[in-house]
């Protein structure tokens, strides 16, 4: 059992966001949660994560054995949690290298690791960037400016591929990627599936699903998890429609 | 001649002085000079002393500088018999022509004005009214004025400072570096002045490093007038570098012809008080002027920059680009100043101050002043005071990054914004390794200054690695 989520409660300026989510992801598996927007899947991405805007007013999320809601963010990343942003933000000045190259090397400080060397580090950006078909000359580039959106998403997974995490969450990865893009992200993904990691996959549509293909399906609605199955759930959703979810919510 | 004064803000006292000593300090005045000191006396009990009360004062208090006894040497004071080691190391790469000051003082007040091949001419103000005196005289005092307390006082006292003509039509390679380094047992006053001729069609970079050499205070009150002739383009690179109780008062009056193209950059790092203003007269069509600052402050530590460009021509382009970090109970001000005149149509004018404050302690006054009297401009401004981006600083953080090397990054990409407008390419990697170790709180005096004295020089590593920060 690589993650938990018991009985886990979230509001953001007190209002209750997530109502109750119960969630076991083990290691080797992906898992994908569908569900309309402001149902809390990003916000469920971001608890994880570790953004301090949220509170979480009841349960609890434990990691690798671990109490995962007592880390600072930076731990979680340094033990393996990944957030691949929804929205990636762009930070002028700070460039790509410098970047991967201080967040590489902070993580091998808390693993008592020595600094990575720069041929090393100049040959997996090099390895990666081709994973994820990103052509052009990233080193000098500012981190997300002046990238298409396609580009953005493309660099969130080169970000994954670069720091190799045990869990990854991708919050909608695929809004606004062309099927090429999509193609490119999922294949980075899939790429990385090893057997001793796992991913959340966060999506509205059922299209990246036909490219990662998931272990289990889980649709969010209001705040909870309202129905789980295998991944012949996201196309039954697909075909009927959060409506269907909705009519059967009532009828319970 | 020494003066013991606790009366920095006593204008009797100067002028009583200025009586007595008239002998040793105009001396070697030239005839233009001599003028201006008369003049500058007269109206130094006109002028009131600065201090809060006074709207271009309002953020600075000088009340306690005031109060400390400075020496003062009306002549020049004996230099050690080694001053040379204290100038002796450049910074890496950096081959300049390099002239000195050392507690006020031009280092070496016997030598002749250097004269170069292509006809430019290096050196002292005391020595150029001896030597030159018919260059200094048609241009010392046209640019600055006398209408501030420190401006009249300067005038009435100063006697040297760094001087350089730059003849028509002539491209300088090297840079010029200028060098004032205040190494003295107590706290001294001085007052520096500094002229820069510049003629039509020429080019040259200017550095100039104002630094301190142990932690005792001094009190720089230091006015430089540059003057650039038609279609020539100079670069003009102040770093101030001063101990947290010294004080530096520098005025830099600046007069532009036309087609004339000038970039300032004030880089400035360490200091208890640096207070720069600039004065920019863009005078005839087609000049552009670019002013560029990066201040970085902590614990008690205040910047001022105020920067006035004067449209007085159309046609004419300028900019100014501030930016501050302040930490701890650090203070700065900027007060950007831009005047249109009538006349001066088709003028496009922007200036941009922007700030981080890192602590809730720590203070920005920005101003911009616009006074735009012409109709067919372009003139935007802009000012933002804000702490490091938060959602900037979660995406660091979520890729593993430490926080602390997080706000260094942010930083760091906030200041090298500035700093990539360094077109010396030595120089800009040396800057932006201070810049990274003062970000980094690693910045102690012995290298602040550019020049690195007391630690042998060694290459440095150009390559940027921030995983060390």
């Amino acid at each position: 059992m690589l993650l938990q989520i018991k009985n886990l409660h979230v509001s953001i300026q007190g209002k209750e966001i997530i109502k109750g989510i119960n969630l076991t992801i083990n290691e080797g598996e992906v898992h994908a949660i569908m569900g309309p927007n402001g149902t809390g899947k990003s916000t469920l991405a971001s608890v994880i994560a570790g953004k301090e805007d949220y509170e979480v007013t009841e349960g609890e999320i434990i990691y690798k054995g671990m109490n995962l809601l007592e880390m600072p963010v930076e731990q979680r990343a340094r033990e393996g949690i990944f957030l691949s942003f929804q929205y990636p933000v762009e930070i002028p000045g700070v460039s790509m290298a410098n970047f991967m190259r201080t967040a590489i090397n902070d993580i091998r400080k808390y693993k008592g690791l020595e600094p990575i060397s720069a041929s090393d580090f100049l040959a997996r950006m090099e390895e990666k960037k081709e994973l994820v078909d990103i052509h052009s000359k990233l080193t000098n580039r500012s981190v997300n400016v002046g990238f298409s959106g396609g580009e953005k998403k493309k660099n969130e997974i080169f970000q994954m591929a670069m720091l190799e995490p045990i869990f990854a969450i991708l919050d909608e990865t695929d809004s606004g990627l062309d099927i090429d893009a999509l193609r490119v992200v999922a294949h980075g993904v899939n790429k990385l599936r090893r057997p001793d990691n796992a991913f959340l996959v966060i999506t509205h549509y059922q299209r990246l699903l036909d490219y990662i293909v998931p272990d289990f399906v889980h649709i969010m609605f209001d705040g909870r998890i309202v129905k789980s199955g295998r991944k012949e759930l996201a196309i039954e959703l697909e075909e009927k429609g959060y409506e269907w979810i909705k009519r059967e919510l009532k009828l319970n | 001649m020494n003066v013991i004064s606790q009366r920095l803000n006593d204008a009797a006292f100067w002028i009583e002085k200025a009586k007595q000593e008239a002998g040793i300090i105009t001396t070697g005045d030239s005839p233009g000079m001599a003028a201006l000191r008369k003049t500058a006396l007269a109206k130094l009990p006109e002028q009131p002393v600065p201090g809060t009360y006074l709207e271009a004062y309002r953020y600075t208090d000088l009340e306690k500088y005031f109060d400390t006894s400075w020496q003062y040497n009306i002549q020049p004071s004996e230099m050690p018999v080694n001053v040379e080691s204290f100038f002796a190391c450049e910074v890496y790469g950096l081959d300049t022509w390099l002239i000195t000051m050392y507690n006020g003082w031009y280092t070496y007040k016997n030598a002749p004005l250097r004269i170069l091949p292509n006809g430019t001419i290096i050196g002292s103000l005391s020595r150029a009214m001896r030597e030159a005196p018919e260059i200094v005289d048609a241009w010392i005092g046209n640019a600055a004025n006398l209408n501030d307390y420190f401006a009249a006082l300067n005038a009435a006292f100063a006697s040297d400072g760094f001087f350089i003509y730059v003849p028509d039509g002539v491209h300088l390679e090297k840079p010029i570096q200028m060098v004032n380094v205040v190494n003295h047992a107590s706290p001294l006053f001085m007052q520096t002045r500094h002229l820069i001729i510049v003629g039509k069609g020429s080019s040259v970079k200017l550095v100039h490093c104002d630094d301190s050499h142990n932690h005792t205070a001094g009190f720089t009150n230091s006015v430089t007038e540059v003057f650039i002739g038609r279609d020539s383009q100079v670069e003009y690179y102040k770093m101030q570098n001063i101990n947290d109780d010294s004080v530096i008062l520098n005025k830099t009056f600046i007069n532009q012809q036309g087609g004339s193209s000038l970039n300032t950059y004030g880089i400035c790092l360490h200091g208890g008080l640096i207070r720069n203003e600039i004065y920019n007269q863009l005078l005839q069509p087609h000049a552009e002027a670019n002013h560029y600052g990066l201040f970085l402050m902590d614990k008690k530590q205040q910047s001022d920059n105020i920067v006035s460009v004067t449209h007085a021509a159309s046609d004419c382009q300028s900019n100014q680009l501030y930016k501050g970090i302040l930490d701890d109970y650090a203070r700065g001000v900027f007060n950007g100043h831009i005047h249109v005149k009538p006349d001066a149509q088709r003028t496009a004018a922007y200036q941009s101050n922007r700030n981080i404050l890192l602590t809730d302690k720590a203070v920005i006054n920005t101003k911009p002043f616009l006074e735009i009297y012409a109709d067919d401009v372009k003139c935007s401004h802009g000012a933002t005071v804000g702490q490091l981006d938060a959602d900037a600083l979660f995406y660091l953080r979520a890729r593993g990054i430490d926080i602390s090397n997080a706000r260094l990054l942010l930083m760091y990409a906030f200041a090298a914004d500035v700093l990539n407008h360094i077109s010396i390419p030595t120089l800009h990697d040396r800057l932006d390794d201070l810049v990274k170790k003062r970000l980094r709180g690693e910045l102690s005096i012995c290298d602040q200054c550019v020049l690195h004295c007391k630690t042998p020089e060694k290459p440095i590593d150009f390559e940027i690695d921030m995983s060390k920060i």
